[in-house]
């Protein structure tokens, strides 16, 4: 932000990282793979903006998050605004705006794990990767976020990573699940 | 809950065996198998599309409608609305008023095309029994979608699921492709003449999405905010055409309904509210899980004898009997039947039917603080009372817990419950939030006062004055050695 309050030239108070849309050009900018898939969920949909969420999710499959850049595109695709599909993008807990870690771990904070010990795990993911909610380790492996209830209430503890789900978690258990997500991008084996 | 796989030939007779020997007893989850769920030709085995079957050969749309409405089914999502009565308001199942000889009406008998969504947008914490009916037995929620979508002449229907459903989601999927390439998806679906396509939709997680008009608005590619109610969606819903929203358990109720009639189903709980439930206990107790039982068990029959109890030799403190939007009860309601009417005369709802238990060892303050925590994270942020009134309440709770309330904290959080209560909001979110605030506060006030009193939290504070008990014992006794 720009903290010189005599200075209200448009150029300066405008964030460098903003993109205007016409710099985008989303033929050129998603590939045959994305579109083709965007154009499958659209043969579905009544309408091309109804496959908004659908779009943001093939997009963030190929390229692990949703930039700037591909949200323009997504929304040149779709004959939508950019700023109603950000309204979109940023409405749901699974599309990320920012750049995320290899393994993004969504650990569960409603109310049975809260209940059944909860407060352990975060502290001991927290130590264990050095970092705190919305952050990512430094070598880019994790990332933690938290979610809401993820419907495994009679195996809590819970929490979720790369579209499976972990339960009945301690201590002990949320490390050795930990090491070896870790082992495996190591090994290149994921 | 049935678990065995049934891997190779003889012992998959075996499970079947004792599977349909529970049909008539426990329609919805007798054919559950979370390891290995049936495939088409299994489902088909077990009796499956007999219901489906029945519907469209055998009945009208009224027809069914009509059977439906005389099993007395009521919607399992949570508010208990009765099914029958949701779809007649369908402009397709309704009596023509207007003489169809007016000039202005000769399209009275061609009506416009409806939709079916199944709300699977299950986010409601403490709330994990659809899981087990989708991930269990897909094919069952495909048939019942085929009975509804014929009912109210839908030819598209759609499953909502919540984005964390990674494993239903391959389920359904997969179940789909086996309708379609089976003929009971698609056009001409078994000679009938009748089309239904029907698709999955996994949404990307936000709770409100579980709101039937939010969920429209999601499934349209717009941001997820609640519509204003009327018009309602039987009338103007996706896409401004009529639809019906109904919850995965509810129509998983419709194939055996058809099968077996409306007399069976009011027989399965003749002194409550008609039909089995999916009920559940998770939180403090030893047994966490879901069960299907005849509507109307008590709490205490589900907390002792199938929840199987508090664990760690806590007592019961509190519970909530359907999800974290329902009001609080206690000891002195364990005999209420778990239906309806009754939790509702008790002063709570039954929601959706899963309890969550609170233990006298945990604190209740830091357990409403959590509740509200998710409130005020799931608002949709549309209007004042729910964007503004629920991060207001998670900032006093958290002041009260860690003992810096003072009482006319509390005060201010009782008016906030009058702000953020039915008819000053836009929809039941921030309702929700209050029946378990309101309901904490009046009977665990002593807890909330003490908090303010001595400056700290009473259970925290005694856990620690426990455990340097338990050390300083500990020194003396080596002292000794």
């Amino acid at each position: 932000m720009n903290n010189n309050n005599n200075d209200f030239s448009l150029n300066q108070r405008i964030p460098s990282v903003m993109i205007a849309d016409e710099e985008v050009d989303f033929n050129q900018y998603l590939s045959s793979a994305e579109m083709s898939a965007i154009e499958h969920e659209v043969s579905i949909m009544e309408t091309r903006e109804s496959v908004g969420i659908e779009a943001l999710k093939i997009v963030q499959q190929h390229r692990g998050w949703i930039s700037d850049d591909s949200l323009i595109a997504i929304a040149q695709c779709l004959n939508i605004s950019s700023a109603q599909l950000e309204g979109v993008a940023t409405f749901y807990n699974l599309i990320y705006r920012q750049k995320v870690g290899h393994y993004v771990i969504h650990l569960c904070d409603s109310i049975s794990c809260h209940l059944t010990g909860y407060d352990e795990i975060l502290n001991v993911i927290k130590q264990h990767l050095n970092i705190v909610y919305g952050q990512t380790t430094s070598d880019g492996q994790f990332t933690l976020l938290s979610n809401v209830c993820l419907g495994s209430c009679d195996k809590s503890p819970a929490m979720m990573i790369g579209g499976k789900h972990y339960h009945s978690l301690t201590s002990d258990s949320v490390v050795a699940i930990l090491n070896g997500l870790s082992q495996n991008v190591g090994e290149g084996n994921d | 809950m049935t678990n065995t796989t049934p891997n190779d030939s003889s012992s998959s007779e075996n499970w079947l065996e004792q599977a349909l020997a529970q049909a008539l007893t426990k329609p919805l989850t007798h054919l559950i198998n979370l390891e290995n769920p049936l495939d088409f030709n299994g489902y088909i085995k077990a009796g499956g599309y007999m219901g489906a079957t029945k519907a469209l050969k055998e009945f009208s749309p009224k027809g069914v409608l009509e059977l439906v409405s005389d099993s007395g089914l009521k919607g399992r999502g949570g508010a208990g609305f009765p099914t029958g009565m949701k779809w007649s308001c369908v402009p397709a199942l309704q009596e023509k008023k207007i003489s169809t000889d007016s000039p202005f009406n000769q399209n009275a008998n061609e009506h416009e095309n409806s939709y079916l969504i199944c709300n699977g947008d299950e986010m409601e914490p403490g709330t994990f029994k659809d899981r087990y009916l989708l991930e269990g037995v897909p094919h069952q929620l495909i048939e019942a979608m085929i009975i509804a979508s014929y009912t109210i002449s839908a030819n598209k229907a759609y499953i909502f699921l919540r984005g964390e459903y990674f494993l239903a989601a391959e389920r359904l999927q997969h179940a789909i492709d086996e309708a379609y390439e089976n003929k009971w998806l698609g056009e001409n679906i078994q000679g009938t003449n009748y089309q239904l396509d029907l698709y999955l939709h996994t949404s990307a997680g936000r709770y409100i999405c579980g709101e039937e008009t939010a969920l429209i608005n999601a499934l349209e590619g717009k941001r997820a905010t609640p519509r204003a109610k009327p018009p309602f969606p039987q009338v103007s819903g996706l896409f401004g055409k009529p639809t019906v929203v109904n919850n995965v358990e509810t129509l998983c109720n419709l194939p055996h309904i058809l099968k077996h009639g409306s007399a069976w189903f009011k027989d399965l709980s003749p002194d409550s509210d008609p039909g089995t439930k999916m009920y559940a206990a998770c939180g403090q107790v030893k047994n966490p899980g879901v069960w299907e039982l005849p509507m109307g068990v008590t709490i205490r029959e589900l907390l002792y004898d199938y929840a199987g109890g508090m664990k760690d030799g806590a007592n019961l403190k509190g519970l909530l009997p359907g999800g974290a939007s329902t009001d609080f009860l206690t000891e002195k309601h364990l005999d209420t039947p778990m239906d309806f009417d009754s939790i509702g005369k008790a002063g709570s709802r039954l929601g959706t039917g899963g309890l969550i238990v609170l233990g006298d060892k945990h604190c209740p303050v830091a357990m409403v603080l959590n509740l509200l925590q998710f409130f005020a994270q799931e608002s949709c942020g549309w209007c004042t009372p729910c964007r503004d009134g629920t991060p207001w309440a998670v900032e006093i709770l958290t002041r009260i817990e860690q003992g810096q309330g003072s009482h006319e904290d509390l005060t201010q959080l009782n008016e906030l419950c009058d702000f953020m209560w039915l008819g000053k909001t836009h929809c039941a979110l921030a309702p929700g939030a209050v029946e378990p605030l309101k309901s904490a506060m009046r009977y665990f006030k002593y807890d909330f006062e003490q908090h303010i009193e001595q400056g700290c939290c009473p259970i925290e504070a005694n856990k620690q004055n426990h455990q340097e008990q338990l050390v300083s014992n500990k020194k003396e006794a080596n002292h000794g050695e």
